[in-house]
C-alpha cells in the first residue's frame, strides 16, 4: 500500500508539473505581448513596454518558465496585477468559501444519487428505473446557471421559499448560512445527481448479474442481505471514481452559480480577475483547482484500493 | 444475428452450395442489419423527442429572422412587458421580443458548439488511436499529458485563454475543442486497447501489415461506433460549455441573441420579478442539451446492442 | 479412493416416492424484443435421491437453461410457458418469492463454471463460507465451526489459512472446492453442477471430479450435471439425458447411452468425436449435415428431422413419443429399428501418413524469458524440437506450461532470448516476424483458437482472404481473385459465403475462413492453437477433417496445441509434452499414448475423463502447478510427481534423452523401470498420489516465492 501511495504521489507530481507547464504556455506563449494583452490595443507602446518591464514579461521565455516553476515549488504564484498583493492567499480564501458551497452540494447529491442508482438497478427496466435514468440524463445535461436561473425564478421568486442570494448576513448561525447556500447548492447538486446515479446504477447492474450474486441468492440470502453484504461494496467502486472526477468539475461549474447567486467565492474572484486581466490570479486559480482535482482522484484511488483487495494486495508486492 | 447456414460435408464432400433462397436472405440480411438498427433507433421515443427538438432549433437557426414574429435585434415595444398574447415570451429590458430572440438565439451556438465538438473528437480520436495502439513509452508520455489536461478545470482555463486571446467565436471553438480532446482520447484509447487484444490484429502482423495500416484500416473502422457516440455526447457538452462561457461574458459577444448571453444580460432583474427574459433562453438551452443527450443515449444503447 | 473425510456416510434413502427433482413437460421461452423464442420444448426427466444425472448436448440445446430453471434462477427475459418442476415434491414453478428463498437455502444448491466469479472478490473466503451456514440460523461460533468442517470435507488442507484469503489469492481448483463446500452447507436435496470443471486444468479437473464422486456417496443429494465434455458426464453420472433443440431425445444409463446410442442424434454426436484412439490416417470423422437450429426457431414435429438421415414424412408430422427400451432407457425416434442403417464412414484408403520427411523447423536451445517488475520469468527453457515435413506435432501440457509461448515465439510474435536456434529449412529465422522477409512470413502462419476474435468483424470474408493473398504471395489483380476462389473451394466455402462478414457465418464457417487465410500463401508450417475448442463437437469433426485433408494435399506441417487429447491423438503424428517451459517428453503419437511415459504424461493421460469409460491407472497429482517465476529445483516436476525419489529429483534436473528410437524423455527413472511401474499401476486399483515428501519440498519452495 505504501509503495502504491508513493507511486501514485509521484505520478501526481508529474501531472501537476505538466499542468503548470500548460498554464504557463497559455499565459506566456499564446499572447505575443503580455503588456499589450492587459492594456488593450489602444494603449501607447511606451506604457506597454513599461508594464512588460514591471511584470518581467519582456525577459526570455526560458527564464520566465524556470521562475514560474520555482514559484510553483515555493508556493509563490506572484502578485496580483490589480491589488499588488500575493495571489495565493486570496485564491485559497476564495476556494475555502466555495468549498462550503461545493461541500453542501455534494452532501445533498451523493446519498440521494447513490440511493437512486441502487434502486434503479434493482428495478431495472421497470418504470422507476426508466424514470431515474431519464431524469439523470436530463438533469445532468443542463448547465448549472440554467438550473440556477430556473430555481431562482420558481423557488426564490414565485414561491418565495428561500433566499436568492447566497451570502448570509454577517455572524449568521450555521442553519441560516445553510439556508442561504441551499438554493445554489441544489442547483449544483442537480447536475451531479445524474452522473453519480447513472454510474451507481451501471455498477450495481454489473454486480447484480455476476456469478457471486447468484451464489448469494442460492445461499438463500434475502435481497437486503445480498445488497448490503455483496452488492454495495463492489458496485460503488466506479461511483467513487466518478465522484472524484466530479469534484474537479464542480469547481468549474461553481463560477456560474456564484455569479447567479452573487456569492463571493472562487467564481467571483476569478471573474473579477478575468475582467481586470489579472493573469497571476487566474493562473493560481487554475493550478489550485487542478490540485484539488488531483487530490480528489488520489483520495478516490486510495478508497478504491481499500475497497478492492485485489488492487490493494497486488500493489503490495 | 443468426448464422446463415453451416456446411458440414462429410469426407471428400463437394463444396456445398447454399440454396438460392438462403443466399438472397443473407444478402438482404447484411443491408438490413444497418436498416434494422435504424428502425430500432427510430422506434425509441427518447430519440424521437430529441430529434424533433433539434430539428426545430436547426430550422430556427437557418430561417432566423424570416420566421420570427418581430425583429429580434431592435425593440419597438415597451421594455420588460410580461408574456402576453402579443409577446408570448414578453419583451426584454430594451423592448425586444423575447420569443424572436430565443428563436434566433440558437444560431451562434449551433455553429460554434458542433465545430468545437468536431475539433475535440478529431484531435481526441487521433490521440486515442495512437495511445491505444502504440502503448509503451508513447502511451505513457501521452497519458501523462492527457491526465494533466483532464485536471484542468474546463470553464476556468477557457476563461483564462479567452482573457489572453480575447473573446471571439473562433477562439471559443479552439479552446473548447482542445479541452475536450483529452476526454475523447481516453474513450477512444480504451476502445482501441480492447480491440487490439483481438487476434485479428496479431493475424495482420503475421502477414506483415504495418502498424499504420492495422490502425487505420483494421482497427479504426471498428471503433467508429463509440467515436460517433462520443461526438454526440461532446456536442451536448459543447453547448453546455459555450452557453456557460457566454453567460460568464467571455463567450459569444453582444449583440448576439445567444441564449447564454441573454441570460447573462437579464438575470439580475429576476429578483425584481422580471423572470421571462432570463427564463425562456434558459429553457431553450436546457431543451437543446437534453435533446442531444437523449439522441446520444439512444445511439449508445442501439450501438451496444 | 481413500478420502480424508471423517463425516459418517450419507443417510439412507428416505422412504416415499418423491424424486429429488422431477421436471415435467417444461417449456420455456426467452422474450426478445417482444417475441417469444422457445428454448425448451417439453423437457421431462427425474432424478432420484442420491442419483446423478447428466445433461449433454451442443450449445443452444437448452441444457443450461434447464439447470437454471430447476432452481428457478432465470434470466429476466425468460418465461416458463408450460410444465412443472418439483424438488422433493414441491412445485418450484408456483412458489412465492419467500418460499423460493427458503427453498434455495435448504434444499437446492448450485456450482458454476467459473469458480473465480462465483465468489465475492472483495470479501475473504471465511465470511463467505460462514454465511452459508449462518443463513440457516446457526449462531456465529457454530457456523464458523461448520465452515471449517465443510472446507476440510472438500479436502482443503489448511482451512484456517484459506479462510483468511481473498478468492483471487487461491487457485481455480481451490476456489471450486470452496464453492462446492458452500453448496453443500445446507445438505441439499438437489445439487446442480453447471460445467463445474470447464476451464480447469486436466489434473485439477480430475481431482474436482473425484471430490464430486466421493461427496455423492455421502450426501444422498441428487446431482444434476451439465457438461459439454461427454467424458466428464460418463465419469460422474449414473444416468444421462441427451438434449437437442430444447428436448431430451434420448435418456438412459450413462454407460449404455454412450456405448450403444439409440437415437440418430446421439449416434451422430458420438461418432463425430475422435474416440477409441482413432487416427486421421484410419478414418475421417463423421459429421452431422446441416446446422444446429438457432435459438427460438420454429421446428417440425421431430426437432432433429432436418439433419437426420433416417427421416421420413412421419417425422415432420407426428412428434415422436418416448419409446421405452427397458432399463429406464427411452428414445424419441420413429425409426429406432433402422439405426443399424447408419454405418460409420469407410476407412481411409491409402492415406496412411507419409514417411517422416526432413526437418521443416528446427528449434535448438530456444528460450524465452519475460521480465515483469524486476523479476525474470522463464517461460521457455532450452527447447530442442523438430517439426518434420508434412507431419503434425501435437503440443500438450497444462496452463503455464509454455505451449502458447512456444507457438508465439515460433511465429515471431515473441522474440526469443539470444542464443537459441530457430531454423526454417536450415536457415535461421529472425526473432520478430516484422524482421522476417515475406517468404518466411508466408511459410509460418497461424490458426487461432477463437475465430470471432481472429477475423476482423468489419471485413467481408473475401476481403480477409484477398488481403492475405496479396501480402503473402505478391500476386496482383485477377490472380488474387483466382487464388481466393481456390482457397474458398479447398475449404468448402461457397462464393456466397465470401460476401458475408464473419458475424453472419456460423462458428464452423468462421474457423474455415480462418484456416483458409492461414493457407493463403501456401505455408510450410501452420500453428493451430486450440483450433476446435471454441466449437461444438459436430463442427469440430468437420474442422479436423478439413485440417487433415489440407495437410495431405499441401504437405503442410502442423504444430497443434490442444488440451483435448482425443483431438491430439487423432491429428498428431508426434507429441511433445510440456511442463513449466520445458519439454518433458517427445515421441510418436502412438508411443506416447502407449507408454512408458514420463510420470507427468502418465498423470495427464490418466486425468482425462474418458467417454469410452476405459479403465486406466488412477493418478492424482497433489499440490499446485508452480509459478514459472520460481520453478522448483532439480526436476521441475518433482513437487507433484507421484514417482518422486528423494535425494535425486529435487537436486539435479534430468536431461532430455532418447530412451527409445524417436522417443525422448526428461526423467531420472530408467525407461524400463517406468515401463514396469506403469504396467503395475494399470493392473492395480490403487490411486497413486504425490508422496508427502514431495509436497513438503513444494511447501519449502513456495515459501521462497518472491511473490
Amino acid at each position: 500500500m505504501v509503495r502504491y501511495l508513493l507511486r501514485r504521489l509521484l505520478l501526481g507530481l508529474i501531472t501537476l508539473w505538466l499542468l503548470a507547464t500548460i498554464v504557463f504556455a497559455i499565459t506566456n506563449i499564446l499572447p505575443t505581448d503580455v503588456g499589450r494583452t492587459i492594456l488593450g490595443p489602444f494603449a501607447p507602446p511606451e506604457t506597454v513596454a513599461a508594464l512588460n518591464e514591471k511584470l518581467g514579461t519582456n525577459r526570455p521565455l526560458p527564464v520566465r518558465y524556470v521562475e514560474s516553476m520555482i514559484g510553483l515549488v515555493t508556493l509563490n504564484f506572484g502578485d496580483s496585477f490589480v491589488s499588488g498583493s500575493p495571489v495565493l492567499p486570496q485564491v485559497l480564501g476564495a476556494v475555502g468559501r466555495s468549498a462550503k458551497l461545493a461541500g453542501l452540494a455534494l452532501l445533498i447529491t451523493i446519498p440521494l444519487s447513490i440511493a437512486a442508482g441502487l434502486y434503479a438497478a434493482r428495478r431495472r427496466d421497470r418504470l422507476a428505473d426508466r424514470a431515474i435514468v431519464l431524469a439523470g440524463v436530463t438533469l445532468s445535461s443542463i448547465p448549472e446557471f440554467v438550473t440556477g436561473t430556473i430555481l431562482v425564478v420558481v423557488v426564490g421568486v414565485q414561491l418565495d421559499l428561500l433566499p436568492v442570494l447566497a451570502t448570509a448576513p454577517e455572524k449568521a448561525d450555521l442553519v441560516t448560512q445553510i439556508r442561504y447556500l441551499l438554493l445554489p447548492a441544489v442547483a449544483m447538486a442537480i447536475v451531479y445527481f445524474g452522473y453519480i446515479a447513472r454510474m451507481t446504477r451501471a455498477g450495481a447492474i454489473e454486480v447484480l448479474q455476476s456469478d457471486y450474486i447468484r451464489t448469494a441468492t442460492m445461499k438463500g440470502l434475502t435481497t437486503s442481505q445480498t445488497m448490503r453484504r455483496h452488492v454495495l461494496r463492489n458496485a460503488l467502486v466506479p461511483t467513487v471514481a466518478v465522484i472524484a472526477v466530479q469534484i474537479g468539475y464542480l469547481f468549474g461549474g461553481i463560477i456560474a452559480v456564484e455569479k447567479i447567486f452573487n456569492y463571493n467565492g472562487m467564481g467571483a474572484t476569478m471573474l473579477y480577475a478575468a475582467q481586470r486581466k489579472d493573469l497571476p490570479m487566474l493562473t493560481a486559480g487554475v493550478i489550485v483547482i487542478g490540485l484539488v482535482y488531483m487530490l480528489a482522484t488520489l483520495a478516490a484511488d486510495l478508497i478504491i484500493a481499500w475497497m478492492n483487495p485485489r488492487i490493494r494486495l497486488e500493489t503490495e508486492r | 444475428m443468426e448464422p446463415t447456414s453451416i456446411l458440414a460435408p462429410g469426407p471428400g464432400g463437394q463444396p456445398a452450395e447454399l440454396p438460392a433462397a438462403d443466399l438472397s436472405a443473407s444478402r438482404a440480411q447484411r443491408s438490413s442489419a444497418r436498416r434494422e438498427r435504424l428502425t430500432v433507433l427510430v422506434k425509441r421515443p427518447a430519440f424521437l423527442v430529441g430529434a424533433a427538438v433539434m430539428i426545430f432549433w436547426i430550422v430556427c437557426a437557418i430561417l432566423g429572422e424570416r420566421i420570427t414574429p418581430y425583429d429580434p435585434y431592435n425593440g419597438f415595444s415597451l421594455g420588460r412587458q410580461p408574456p402576453s398574447l402579443e409577446h408570448l415570451f414578453g419583451t426584454d429590458r430594451i423592448g425586444r421580443d423575447v420569443l424572436s430572440r430565443v428563436m434566433v438565439g440558437s444560431r451562434d451556438v449551433l455553429i460554434v458548439a458542433p465545430l468545437a465538438a468536431l475539433l475535440g473528437v478529431l484531435l481526441g480520436t487521433s490521440l486515442g488511436l495512437v495511445m491505444g495502439f502504440y502503448r509503451g513509452i508513447v502511451d505513457d508520455v501521452l497519458s501523462r499529458i492527457v491526465e494533466a489536461f483532464l485536471a484542468l478545470p474546463v470553464i476556468l482555463v477557457a476563461l483564462l485563454t479567452l482573457v489572453v486571446l480575447g473573446s471571439s467565436s473562433i477562439v471559443v471553438v479552439f479552446v473548447v475543442g482542445i479541452l475536450f480532446a483529452p476526454i475523447v482520447a481516453r474513450t477512444v484509447r480504451s476502445a482501441v486497447l480492447s480491440e487490439r487484444q483481438l487476434d485479428y490484429v496479431e493475424a495482420a502482423r503475421l502477414r506483415g501489415e504495418s502498424g499504420l495500416y492495422i490502425l487505420s484500416r483494421e482497427i479504426f473502422p471498428n471503433v467508429l461506433g463509440p467515436t460517433i457516440v462520443e461526438l454526440t455526447v461532446r456536442f451536448g457538452y459543447a453547448i453546455f460549455t459555450v452557453a456557460t462561457l457566454s453567460f460568464l461574458g467571455v463567450g459569444l459577444q453582444p449583440p448576439s441573441p445567444d441564449w447564454g448571453l441573454s441570460v447573462s444580460q437579464e438575470y439580475t432583474n429576476m429578483i425584481s420579478g422580471i423572470w421571462w427574459p432570463t427564463f425562456f433562453p434558459a429553457l431553450a438551452i436546457a431543451s437543446t442539451v437534453i435533446a442531444i443527450n437523449l439522441i446520444a443515449d439512444s445511439l449508445q444503447s442501439v450501438l451496444s446492442e | 479412493m481413500t478420502t480424508m473425510i471423517d463425516l459418517p456416510p450419507g443417510a439412507p434413502v428416505p422412504p416415499g416416492d418423491h424424486a429429488a427433482l422431477r421436471v415435467e413437460d417444461l417449456s420455456l421461452s426467452y422474450i426478445v424484443r417482444g417475441i417469444a423464442r422457445p428454448v425448451l420444448r417439453g423437457v421431462t426427466f427425474e432424478i432420484k435421491p442420491g442419483e446423478s444425472y447428466g445433461l449433454v448436448g451442443e450449445s443452444g440445446c437448452g441444457k443450461s437453461t434447464t439447470a437454471y430453471a430447476a432452481v428457478r434462477y432465470l434470466a429476466r427475459n425468460a418465461r416458463i410457458t408450460g410444465g412443472r418442476i418439483f424438488i422433493d415434491g414441491s412445485d418450484m414453478t408456483t412458489m412465492s418469492e419467500d418460499r423460493l428463498r427458503e427453498f434455495r437455502m435448504r434444499h437446492a444448491s448450485m456450482v458454476y463454471q467459473d469458480p473465480g466469479a462465483a465468489l465475492n472478490p472483495t470479501t475473504k473466503v471465511g465470511p463467505q463460507v460462514i454465511e452459508a451456514f449462518a443463513v440457516l440460523g446457526e449462531s456465529r461460533p457454530v457456523a464458523e465451526a461448520h465452515a471449517l468442517e465443510a472446507l476440510e470435507r472438500v479436502q482443503i488442507a489448511d482451512p484456517r489459512r484459506v479462510m483468511q484469503r481473498y478468492p483471487h489469492q487461491l487457485s481455480g481448483g481451490m476456489q471450486q472446492r470452496i464453492v462446492i463446500a458452500m453448496a453443500l452447507a445446507s445438505d441439499p436435496k438437489l445439487l446442480v453442477l453447471d460445467e463445474p470443471t470447464t476451464g480447469l486444468d486436466a489434473t485439477v479437473e480430475a481431482s474436482v471430479l473425484d471430490l464430486v464422486r466421493s461427496l455423492q456417496g455421502e450426501t444422498n443429494a441428487a446431482i444434476l450435471l451439465i457438461a459439454h465434455n461427454l467424458g466428464v458426464i460418463r465419469s460422474v453420472c449414473d444416468r444421462v439425458g441427451v438434449m437437442y433443440a430444447g428436448k431430451i431425445v434420448e435418456e438412459g444409463d450413462a454407460a449404455a447411452v454412450f456405448d450403444k446410442p439409440q437415437h440418430p442424434y446421439t449416434l451422430a454426436l458420438l461418432r463425430s468425436l475422435p474416440r477409441h484412439g482413432i487416427r486421421k490416417s484410419q478414418r475421417a470423422l463423421a459429421t452431422i449435415p446441416g446446422s444446429l437450429p438457432p435459438v427460438g426457431a420454429t421446428l417440425p414435429a421431430c426437432v432433429f428431422v432436418d439433419r437426420c438421415p433416417l427421416a421420413t414424412e412421419i417425422c415432420r408430422t407426428i412428434d415422436p413419443p418416448p419409446v421405452d427400451l427397458g432399463d429406464g432407457r427411452t428414445s424419441k425416434c420413429h425409426h429406432i429399428d433402422r439405426l443399424p442403417e447408419l454405418t460409420e464412414a469407410p476407412a481411409r484408403a491409402g492415406a496412411e501418413h507419409a514417411e517422416q520427411g526432413g526437418a521443416a523447423l528446427e528449434l535448438s536451445g530456444l528460450s524465452k524469458t519475460f521480465h515483469q517488475g524486476g523479476h525474470s520469468v522463464p517461460a521457455l527453457v532450452g527447447i530442442d524440437l523438430t517439426i518434420h515435413d508434412g507431419e503434425t506435432l501435437g503440443l500438450v501440457g497444462e496452463s503455464g506450461s509454455g505451449k502458447s509461448t512456444l507457438a508465439r515465439t515460433i511465429l515471431g510474435i515473441e522474440r526469443p532470448d539470444a542464443g537459441g536456434g530457430l531454423e526454417l529449412d536450415s536457415h535461421q529465422l529472425a526473432g520478430r516476424s516484422t524482421d522476417r522477409p515475406t517468404e518466411d512470413k508466408r511459410s509460418i502462419q497461424m490458426v487461432f483458437q477463437n475465430p470471432e476474435s481472429a477475423l476482423n468483424r468489419g471485413w467481408t470474408a473475401r476481403r480477409i482472404l484477398a488481403r492475405s493473398v496479396r501480402k503473402l504471395t505478391g500476386l496482383r489483380g485477377k490472380a488474387i481473385d483466382k487464388r481466393v476462389d481456390e482457397l474458398a473451394a479447398n475449404l468448402r466455402l461457397s462464393q456466397q459465403h465470401l460476401d458475408l462478414k464473419p458475424r453472419q457465418l456460423s462458428g464452423g464457417l468462421k474457423q474455415r475462413l480462418a484456416i483458409a487465410r492461414a493457407f493463403a500463401g501456401d505455408p510450410r508450417i501452420v500453428v493451430a492453437d486450440e483450433p476446435t475448442s471454441a466449437l461444438d463437437v459436430s463442427v469440430q469433426a468437420a474442422i479436423l477433417n478439413v485440417l487433415s485433408d489440407l495437410q495431405v494435399e499441401n504437405k503442410t506441417s502442423y504444430l497443434l496445441i490442444s488440451h483435448d487429447l482425443g483431438v491430439v491423438r487423432y491429428l498428431a503424428d508426434r507429441i511433445a509434452v510440456m511442463y513449466l517451459g520445458r519439454i518433458m517428453e517427445v515421441g510418436d503419437s502412438e508411443v506416447v499414448f502407449r507408454g512408458p511415459n514420463h510420470p507427468y504424461t502418465e498423470a495427464l493421460l490418466s486425468a482425462i475423463p474418458k467417454v469410452d469409460g476405459e479403465p486406466g491407472a488412477r493418478i492424482r497429482l497433489g499440490g499446485e502447478i508452480p509459478s514459472p517465476a520460481n520453478p522448483p529445483s532439480g526436476c521441475v516436476f518433482h513437487t507433484r510427481c507421484h514417482r518422486f525419489m528423494k535425494g535425486i529429483c529435487e537436486v539435479t534436473e534430468p536431461p532430455l534423452i532418447e530412451v527409445e528410437p524417436g522417443h525422448q524423455m526428461r526423467c531420472h527413472i530408467p525407461v524400463e523401470e517406468l515401463r514396469r511401474l506403469q504396467a503395475e499401476a494399470r493392473r492395480s486399483d490403487e490411486v497413486l498420489t504425490t508422496p508427502p515428501e514431495a509436497l513438503e519440498a513444494a511447501e519449502a519452495t513456495a515459501e521462497n516465492d518472491p511473490a
